[in-house]
Order: structure tokens, then sequence, then C-alpha cells
């Protein structure tokens, strides 16, 4: 048997962690958990349903993605499989017009919010660097440098609380806002992830830091990252951090509901850090046979937050089999139909590079204008060619030079 | 080109009709002070952000007075972290607040540089042009003040290379008002290199809106000094210097014009390229080291656009390929009168 490498995650999850789902999707009310409780009761059975029916998608549209890439119509594949209970659960705890600042592994929030499968492999397919209206969707676009998206989140928030300020706490509670500042276990040693909770503190910004512990930063384990369960980190910074199950999406729930009520009423932010497991590679250019077990893998394997969520949700009648049926045909249309809008991504329905020379700048450019027009005569050149009659032999008729009297 | 000519190399003088003149004499610095205020007045969406800019009123005293007139909401004193200040504005930006951050000086803006350059300079891009971050950073830079490691750098090429800035930089108070106002008020994210020994050089300034309606866009070039046997480009701390070397020049009989380029990002080329194609000659001066300079890209530039009107190549004085000196040795190592006219020597031995 191989043996773990030293650092290695071990499917248990750290002294004091909030779980509510045990290992056979049981409901356990520990009272060690009780300030937590009570925002489980807030969580109706039509939600829970919504939330295994984004967990479905997800994973399906997950593994759709996957193969695209390996056919070579994805440039690349963040999976997010084994996430999807850390995912639902802080995401059904948020209200609608909270924001999320994702870093590039949110699909699941993504989708839920209404993103299309479509507008998020946008960006996979290398046709736009973000596929969607952050507006409307209150989903910041993905953010690839890992932890700049936190302090993004957390000056968003600052702007938020000057909005608000003035305002009572019933009126907090009702109708403000928060912002969800995205992380995972790699990006907590990034020093940006320490400055937004400087400033979080600092100015008691209405942000709930939420990170997703997948143990796996690529390659190096989060053992590399902290010595420490993340969420201890908050107390350092005089904020509360909770660790809690991220396989457990009833957990995560009441935990980032909780986190998400101290931040909208004015008591600052919180961090939640989802004790989780990357099931999948870190991207499809990975390969995790070079730095993790199977043992470990299988022993994680064990935990699957969705799993567990359908065997609680089905042994107290909230999902039965025909819904259960409804939820993964719909998975499936939906993964044929990204399928189809995936190679439908021709150069005609994505943007040209004229997008880009518009979008630089807001306001007017003589370079931008200059190097365009140069774009366009040096474009306009090939027209004629296209129109020629093919040069016999193959040679190239390609002008090694730019058209006449355009800049170089 | 620009028509607005300076010949005392001091302020765009507003010649509308008959406007209500608010002329006073203050420093580049209260010049600064003047415009945020203004600014902080016009807009409540703008906000001050940076390292003791409140109570203490800045380390150049920039921002003094602003705290107890706009309150400590409005004139923040940060946390030391300028990721933390150009990550949190760009949030700011994103919910419709118009931040200006400062940077203590030059060399301390690269603990924020990932956030300025896989950010701020492309968040307008990746998002389609559906999330504008009209944020301003103002950066003292510049050497000439006798201080230590990281105060005296010119680091201005680092992000006129970066797409989706814009970088200005006045060299006098009545620009270092509107300019600042301008930047502000722009769409896009600006950097604005405030020239710091030059921070107690006193101008007069026109405050009124008829000066504001006349001055000219921040990113336009202008000539502070017309003549016709060579062409001096400068900018920010150099502005004056390339002045004085006209002035000496032209005891020797040499007719220099001097162009104050206060954009870097975007360049007025129009400018520069109708001044070289009268004078043949041109001389670029600035502080930071020349190898991957700006004034290398003009040159190049230049050289494309109107290389049958050269008389000779093009040539820049700047700082060497050396970590910025220590201050007791900095006058050998920062372009001088004598540089640039050696310099403008070299251009007529073509």
């Amino acid at each position: 048997m191989e043996q773990p490498r030293p650092g290695a995650p071990a499917a248990q999850l750290p002294e004091g962690a909030v779980s509510l789902l045990d290992r056979e999707g049981s409901l356990q009310r520990d009272e060690r958990f009780a300030r937590y409780l009570p925002y489980l009761d807030t969580l109706i059975e039509d939600r829970m349903r919504q939330m295994y029916r984004w967990m479905v998608t997800e994973r399906r549209l997950d593994r759709e993605a996957t193969s695209l890439q390996r056919q070579g119509q994805l440039a690349l594949w963040v999976p997010a499989i084994g996430q999807e209970g850390a995912q639902a659960g802080a995401l059904a705890a948020l209200h609608q017009d909270d924001w999320i600042f994702p870093t590039y592994r949110e699909h699941l929030m993504a989708l839920a919010r209404g993103v299309t499968p479509r507008q998020l492999l946008l960006l996979f397919r290398g046709a736009a660097h973000a596929g969607w209206d952050a507006e409307q969707h209150r989903v910041q676009p993905y953010t690839l440098v890992l932890a700049a998206q936190t302090l993004h989140a957390t000056g968003y928030a600052w702007g938020i609380a000057r909005d608000q300020a003035g305002w009572d706490q019933d009126r907090r509670a009702q109708d403000g806002q928060i912002t969800l500042a995205c992380y995972g276990d790699g990006a907590s040693s990034e020093g940006d992830v320490h400055e937004s909770m400087v400033f979080a503190a600092s100015y008691d910004l209405p942000v709930v830091f939420f990170c997703q512990n997948n143990h796996w930063a690529i390659s190096v384990p989060s053992s590399t990252q902290t010595r420490v369960p993340l969420a201890r980190r908050a107390a350092g910074y005089g904020f509360e951090g909770v660790t809690v199950d991220g396989n457990d999406p009833l957990a995560v729930y009441a935990v980032t509901a909780w986190a998400a009520e101290q931040a909208r009423t004015g008591a600052g932010p919180v961090l939640v850090e989802a004790d989780t497991y990357r099931v999948g590679a870190h991207t499809t250019a990975d390969d995790p046979t070079k730095y993790r077990t199977a043992e470990e893998e299988q022993a994680f394997a064990a935990l699957d937050p969705l799993t567990r969520f359908e065997t609680h949700l089905r042994a107290t009648g909230v999902l039965d089999d025909a819904f259960a049926a409804e939820v993964h045909d719909e998975a499936e249309q939906l993964a044929a139909q990204t399928r189809e809008a995936v190679l439908g991504m021709t150069p005609e329905t994505i943007g040209t590079l004229d997008d880009v020379f518009a979008h630089t700048y807001a306001e007017p450019h003589p370079l931008i204008e200059e190097e365009q027009a140069w774009h366009h005569q040096w474009q306009a050149g090939f027209a004629d060619l296209e129109s020629a009659p093919e040069v016999a032999g193959g040679e190239s008729t390609v002008p090694v030079d730019g058209p006449e009297g355009a800049p170089a | 080109m620009s028509t607005s000519q300076i010949p005392d190399g001091g302020h765009v003088a507003s010649s509308a009709q008959q406007p209500v003149p608010q002329t006073e004499t203050l420093t580049i610095a209260k010049a600064i002070t003047r415009a945020l205020a203004d600014e902080l007045a016009a807009d409540e969406k703008v906000l001050l952000m940076g390292e003791d800019i409140g109570s203490l009123g800045g380390v150049y005293r920039v921002t003094e007075g602003l705290k107890a007139t706009f309150g400590a909401d409005r004139v923040v004193d940060s946390p030391l972290a300028e990721s933390g200040i150009i990550g949190t504005s760009i949030g700011l930006a994103m919910r419709g607040y118009r931040p200006v951050a400062e940077i203590q000086f030059d060399g301390f803006v690269f603990p924020g540089f990932n956030q300025i350059t896989t950010q701020l300079a492309k968040m307008r891009a990746r998002t389609q042009g559906t999330r504008e971050v009209p944020v301003t950073i103002r950066i003292p830079y510049g050497g000439g003040i006798g201080s230590i490691e990281h105060h005296s750098e010119s680091p201005e090429a680092l992000f006129t290379h970066t797409p989706g800035l814009r970088v200005i930089t006045p060299s006098n108070a009545h620009d270092a008002y509107w300019m600042t106002r301008q930047a502000i008020q722009c769409q896009d994210p600006v950097i604005v290199f405030e020239p710091k020994r030059r921070y107690w050089l006193r101008g007069e300034v026109d405050t009124s809106p008829a000066a504001g309606d006349a001055q000219p866009s921040p990113f336009r070039a202008v000539t502070v000094r017309q003549g016709s046997d060579a062409t001096v480009v400068a900018w920010g701390p150099l502005v004056p210097v390339a002045l004085a070397a006209a002035q000496a020049a032209e005891e020797d009989g040499r007719s220099l014009e001097v162009i104050d380029l206060r954009s870097l990002s975007p360049v007025d080329f129009d400018a520069l390229q109708a001044s070289v194609e009268r004078t043949g000659r041109m001389v670029i001066a600035h502080e930071a080291p020349t190898f991957g300079g700006l004034g290398g890209e003009i040159a190049a530039r230049l050289m494309e656009r109107s290389f049958l009107h050269l008389e000779a190549p093009i040539l820049r004085v700047g700082g060497f390929h050396l970590p910025y000196p220590p201050s007791r040795v900095e006058e050998h190592y920062l372009p001088d009168l004598d540089r640039i006219l050696d310099a403008v020597d070299r251009l007529f031995t073509y």
C-alpha cells in the first residue's frame, strides 16, 4: 500500500468544526453548535430541493466540461466536483442581492445565480475573459490572479457600508447587503487575503470571507499553507472564524447564514472555512497522481457531499425518486445544451479583437484608434486575397509587409 | 498640436469671453490640495485613501486640512498596505465610488503593482466594457530631494507599458490643479505622477470655470517654449530644467522648443511629430533609466512617423541603468541642464 506523503490531508475534521449531518446523512442537532441551529429552521424544503438541484446540475456540467476540454473544445476546465456542498450551502444562505466575489471555481454559485453554462464556459473556451453581466447576477467575474478578489470584495463591502450608513438594525437585517469573498487554502497564503482582513476588520465591513479549504493548492497540501485550521486566523484580526464541515451542505448553510447575519447587521466581517476536498484535478492540465495517493482520494470520496445530502433528503421525505429523476433528466438536457452551445462558439458568435479595442478604455485614446485603424487595414488586405484565385503550388500569397502607408 | 502656448513656462492663461479669473499663487502641492478639495466638494462619491493622509495631511501635506473639512469617512487614513489601498479602491469603484488613492512614495507602489496591472488596468476590457473603475492613483515621484532609498524613483514606464491605464504628470501649479481634477473625473483609471521635488514650486493658478474650459485635455502635450532649431521633450520635474536649458541655449544663439509632455500614456505623438518636423532635431529627457524607458518608445515612434524630417537621431537624456543611487551622489545620476545641452550639441554634429 502506498504511504501517504508527509503533510497529506486526512479525511477528518479539525477539532470543533461544525458538522450537522453525520456520515450516514443523519442530522445531529449537536448542542455545541446551538448558535447555528436556528438558521436550519429557516431552510425550507423547497430551498433544500433547490440546493440538491444545483449540486446535481453542477456535477453534471462539470463532467461535460471536462469531456469538452479533453476533446479540445475548451482551453481549460477547473473541476469543482466535491465542493458542491460547500458552494450550495453558502449560496443558499445569502440574500439574492448579496454579492459574490468568486475565484475561478465557484461554478455552482454562478449557475445558481442564473449564469448560463454558455456564459460560464466562454472564459474556458478562450472566447471572453468574463462571460456574464456581473450586475445582473450579483456574481463578479472570475479572478485568476487569486486573492485579488478578496480586496475587491472588501472594497465593495466598504461601499455598501457607506451607502447604508444610518440604517437601523431592522433595515439592515431586511435590506442590507454583504459580499462573499471566496478564496481557498492556497490563496490564503497570499498577502491580499491578509490585507483584505485587515481592512475589513478596521472598518467593520459587511464581508463574509468564505474559504473553501479543499486541501490542495494544485500539488501543495494545505499543511504547507498553514499549521492551524484557517478559520483560526480570524482571531488574529479580531473577528470570528468558524470551521465547518464543507461536505455538509446543511452545516455550511447554517454557519454561513449566521455569518451573513453578523456581517449584514453591522457586526463586521466573519471568516467561514469550509473544510472540503477537491475530488478532481486542480485543472484539466493537472495530474493528481503525482502528488496524492488513491487511498487518500478514497477516504475523502466517502464524505461525498451530494451522496450525503441526498441520503438525508430521502430519509426525511424531502426528496423522492421522481424528483431525483426529474433533476437528473434536466441536468442531462442542460449538459447536451452546453455541448451544443460550446460547439456553437464560432468566430461569428463570439467577440472579435475590435471588442477588445473598444473596451480597454472608456474615453477616446489615440493610440488605440491608430492601432485599430492599422489592424483594419491589415485585415482588409486579406479580403482581396480571399476573392483571388488560389496560386498554383500552394505558395503563400500573404504579403510580408502591411498595407501601404500603415504604421508598423 | 495643442494651441495652448505658454511662453513663460507657467500656466495656461484663459482668454475666454471675459472670464472672471480666480487666480492666486500656489505651490504645486497646494494646487493639488485645492483640486482634491474641489472634487470632494463637487462629487460626494469622491473619497481619498492613503497612508497618513488624514490627521497628518500626508507626508508632503498635500491632503492637509481635508479630513477636517470633509471628515474621516471621505479622507481615509488607511492601513499601511498598498495592495489593500488599490484593491479596496477597485471594489469601491465597482460600487460607484471614485476613490483617489495616494501612494506615499514612488518606490512604495510595488506592493500594489499586482492590483494595478492585473486588476485595475484590465477590469474594463475583462468585462467587455461593463465595469468601469475610475480610480485615480497619486504618486509623488522623482529624485533630487536628498532622500533615502525608494523615495526618489521614476517608475512611469512600468505603467505606460500597461494597457488600460492612463498616466499623466503635471509640471506646474496650474496644471497640477486642473490635471488632478481631470484625472478624478476621467472614467478610466489614471495614475498621476506628482513631481515631488517641485511640490514647492509656485505658480499662478486660475481655478475659475472659464480657466477649466480653456484647459487642454490632460492627455495632450503643451509647448511651453517655442523654438526652431531643436525640440526638447520633458515631463514633470525636468520641465523647468528643460526650460532653463533652452534659456541657456538661446544665449548661445540656439533656439530650442520645449514640450511639456504632460501625458505619458497616451502620448500626444501628433504634437511631438509637428514639432520635430519643424525643428528636425529632438532630445527627450527623463529621470528614469533610459533603457526600456518611455524616451525610447517616443524616439522609435517618431522615427517611424518623421524619419525623412530628421536631421539627426533622436537622443535621450536620462538615468543610468542602476538602482537609484544614494542621494549623496544623485546629482551625478539625474539629468541636468548640462546633460540636456550636451545632447543638444550632439544633435548638431550629424
